[in-house]
């Protein structure tokens, strides 16, 4: 099986990861990906670069534990998890959720769950560039509640 | 027995990466969050308990109350904001 979580500076090709994900498994009815980019605003501000920290070892095991749980909830046939760390531009590709199942209703929810349990449960922080100066990102209890919504409590903000 | 703290985001940038701290038999997470704000007012300021502070433990969230081995590595960091 493919490498299923990468954090990395590189960038991601949707397509080439899509095509891996489902390649030789005519089980695969339904794949869905999410990508997030990087906005040039945030709060009302004009945001410049950003930077991404991560915990090396532990987000990725974070990540492989929350995707071991998605898989047995909503009977994923594969799932891929690409996230970038170091200094982004407005624009950039910052993350990809990607999975693969027999339906869709699994696939569509399965990426929803892992964006909402990564964005609150995996060690990552951004950093942006504002014209005031570099400022971390504060949590939002919106993320929380939305993790809330599969029955997991988060407690991060 | 030895204990390996790391610190990620804001708070690896008030305290540095990493440093090594020496606790008692039996301590917790918040037992060592204590130690560590007699420290220094560096240290209180960015681990004061009105800050919000997550903590893992060998490379695993856990909460405050758990207890330490030695060797252990311990991390704290701010809430998390990836994705």
């Amino acid at each position: 099986m493919a490498e299923r979580v990468s954090i990395r500076h590189a960038d991601f090709d949707l397509s080439a990861e899509v095509a891996a994900l489902r390649a030789g498994d005519g089980g695969v009815g339904a794949v869905a990906a999410f990508v997030g980019t990087v906005r040039d605003r945030s709060s009302g501000r004009e945001i410049g670069r950003m930077e991404l920290e991560h915990y090396p070892g532990m987000t990725e095991a974070a990540i492989e534990a929350m995707i071991d749980a998605a898989m047995v909830r909503f009977e994923l046939r594969a799932a891929r998890v690409v996230h970038r760390v170091g200094v982004l531009e407005p624009l950039d590709q910052i993350v990809l959720v990607a999975v693969a199942s027999a339906h869709r209703g699994q696939a569509f929810q399965a990426c929803e769950f892992l964006m909402d349990y990564l964005k609150t449960q995996a060690p990552l922080w951004k950093k942006e560039a504002t014209p005031e100066g570099a400022r971390w990102v504060d949590a939002r209890v919106a993320d929380d509640a939305a993790l809330a919504r599969w029955g997991i409590t988060a407690g991060n903000g | 027995m030895k204990i390996q703290v790391r610190y990620f985001a804001s708070l690896r940038e008030a305290l540095g990466p990493a440093e090594a701290v020496e606790v008692p038999e039996g301590s917790t997470l918040h037992d060592l969050r204590d130690l560590l704000v007699q420290r220094s007012p560096l240290h209180a300021g960015a681990l004061g308990r009105e800050r919000a502070v997550r903590c893992a433990l060998d490379q695993r969230l856990c909460s405050e109350g758990t207890v330490l081995g030695d060797g252990a590595e311990v991390a704290f960091f701010p809430p998390v904001t990836g994705g």
